[in-house]
């Protein structure tokens, strides 16, 4: 043990128990290490932390509230705020039960004293289309370093006398201004809207996916609308480790770097980042039950009767199982997935991005043969809108997903307007092609 | 010369395994009946399954151990300190489960 003094009380390294107060330093420092290293989140700037209610994310709010409450050389120097996306509805919670997981919310948030924001997943049904362009970026090359904008922020702190990012004593919500106190749901009528959505899917693996688009376009248009630079996603290691494997399972193998790395830029002008990749799920566990971090549990995404289980939880069963027989196997893993390159993920046009997951279409050059599982052949009607035209604006594994998604009518709307236009467009350019072809 | 075992057994799930489990009650004060050899984590573990346990074992239990991704804490400390499933139980011992599961 570290100190030499306290009590053994958990196991992170075989032979090298942790006594609580060293457990303590190391988890906040290695917070602090991970922002420091990467060096993406500059002073002064608004962040946006996406917070679930469950132990990653709770952790997460824990270690900016202590980042924010050090002495001055050493506190974070960001403004946060919070978002909490509520997904009752998918989860099979009766009106009373959401209620209830939303009050429970809502109590964990406001102890934060930081301002946040609560979103129903039936928003999501009302997202621009734009959500799948990635926004114009702020600071290009021409922008500050993160030395130099360091350096003016603390200078210009001097000249403040320190109260740059004081935190604010209370905290509201951001939204509507003089809403009632008691957070209410959507309607039954959009709630109903949504539930086909996720009904007409056919597979556990295509809802997983399903959810976690929209969750993400959802807390990505708030910090847009919302001028948050960044979002703060709370990942954990193991989390990650699953996620390489489920998203390599699900044909997404180029863009796993940014699906999983620290920092995710597909979005352009709101950059997501995951500082709390370097945790385990263990460390983060027994982190929130000696230090009473407040966590709200939900149940899991509805599924089927007699439906086979989606590849996320036959990849986390069959990772946990592995690690318990082969103790590395985790950490092997994740940093394997340390060495994969964001390259692939990079779209220089429109026409080469992704209609859904934003990233470089995977599937120019690809052998027909490779690519025939990714095809529609049934056509509807002649001249109705055709599940098929979407295919060629999706990458490998979103056409495996689009295609047990259900019809083009239980589509979010948002998804149906831009990939609407985006084929309207193709025609065009392709109508232009041929009569230029024609006249030479 | 044995004598019943009072334990705290509490469990904390994240995705709503807990109400499947252990009938919706996270916190159960048991009392392990007298028996020959003294009560280890490992017959605690059996002893759960035939009688805290509604459904689906195989949510919580694997062979004669907890499922991969279910923490063990007794008295506050991981039970690897503890010798896991070989500790002996003591009168008043408070053993914690924490699943770090996901999907179901």
């Amino acid at each position: 043990m570290k100190c030499g003094q306290g009590t053994a009380a958990l196991v992170i390294r075989v032979g090298d128990p942790f006594c609580r107060g060293c457990f303590r330093e190391y988890f906040v420092h290695k917070f602090r290490a991970m922002l420091g290293k990467n060096r993406v989140i500059f002073p002064g700037e608004k962040v946006l932390l996406a917070v679930s209610g469950g132990p990653a994310s709770s952790a997460m709010v824990r270690q900016v509230q202590e980042g924010l409450s050090r002495e001055a050389a050493k506190r974070l120097r960001f403004i946060p705020g919070l978002i909490y996306v509520e997904e009752g509805a998918v989860r099979r919670q009766s009106p009373e039960q959401r209620e209830q997981t939303l009050a429970q919310m809502e109590t964990l948030l406001q102890a934060t004293g930081f301002p946040y924001h609560l979103i129903h997943l039936e928003e999501a049904l009302e997202l621009p289309p734009s959500i799948l362009q990635p926004g114009l970026e702020h600071a290009g090359p021409s922008g500050p370093s993160y030395k130099e904008a360091v350096d003016s922020f603390i200078q210009q702190q001097r000249q403040d006398g320190d109260s740059g990012t004081s935190v604010p004593g209370h905290s509201t919500p951001d939204t509507a201004a003089g809403a009632p106190a008691s957070p209410r749901l959507p309607g039954a009528a959009q709630t109903q809207e949504l539930l086909r959505t996720f009904e007409a899917a056919t597979t556990a693996t295509a809802r997983e996916e399903l959810l976690e688009m929209l969750r993400t376009h959802l807390i990505v248009q708030t910090a847009r609308d919302r001028g948050y630079a960044k979002v703060m996603m709370g990942e954990s290691l193991t989390r990650v480790a699953i996620k390489l494997l489920t998203n390599l399972s699900l044909g997404r193998g180029a863009y796993l770097a940014v699906d999983t790395g620290f920092t995710d830029q597909r979005h352009g002008d709101v950059m997501v980042v995951r500082p709390m990749r370097d945790y385990t799920a263990k460390e983060i566990a027994f982190y929130n039950r000696f230090f009473s971090v407040p966590t709200v549990s939900v149940p899991p995404l509805f599924t089927k009767r007699r439906e086979k289980p989606s590849i996320h939880q036959l990849v986390e069963r069959f990772l946990l199982g592995l690690q318990e027989e082969f103790p590395s196997t985790i950490s092997t893993v994740y940093r394997t997935g340390e060495k994969l390159s964001p390259e692939p993920a990079k779209a220089s046009s429109e026409s080469d991005r992704c209609l859904l997951c934003l990233c470089g279409l995977d599937t120019y050059g690809e052998e027909e043969l490779a690519l025939e599982p990714t095809l529609i052949l049934e056509e509807p009607a002649a001249g109705a809108e055709s599940k098929a035209a979407y295919i060629p604006l999706l990458c490998y594994s979103c056409r495996l997903t689009f295609k047990e998604l259900g019809p083009l009518d239980t589509l979010p709307p948002y998804v149906r307007a831009e990939g609407q236009r985006r084929i309207r467009r193709a025609e065009m350019e392709q109508n232009q092609e041929n009569q230029e072809s024609n006249e030479s | 010369e044995s004598f019943p075992l009072s334990v705290l057994v509490h469990c904390f799930y994240f995705r709503g395994g807990a109400e499947l489990l252990f009938d919706g009650v996270k916190k159960h004060q048991v009392t392990l009946p007298c028996q020959p050899e003294p009560w280890d984590i490992r017959n605690l573990l059996k002893w759960i399954k035939q009688n805290l346990l509604k459904e689906r074992p195989e949510l919580f239990l694997q062979g004669e151990s907890v499922r991969p991704g279910i923490l063990v804490l007794i008295n506050e400390a991981d039970w690897e300190l503890m010798g896991e499933l070989d500790y002996k139980l003591q009168d008043q011992d408070n053993v914690l489960f924490i699943s770090t599961l996901h999907g179901g």
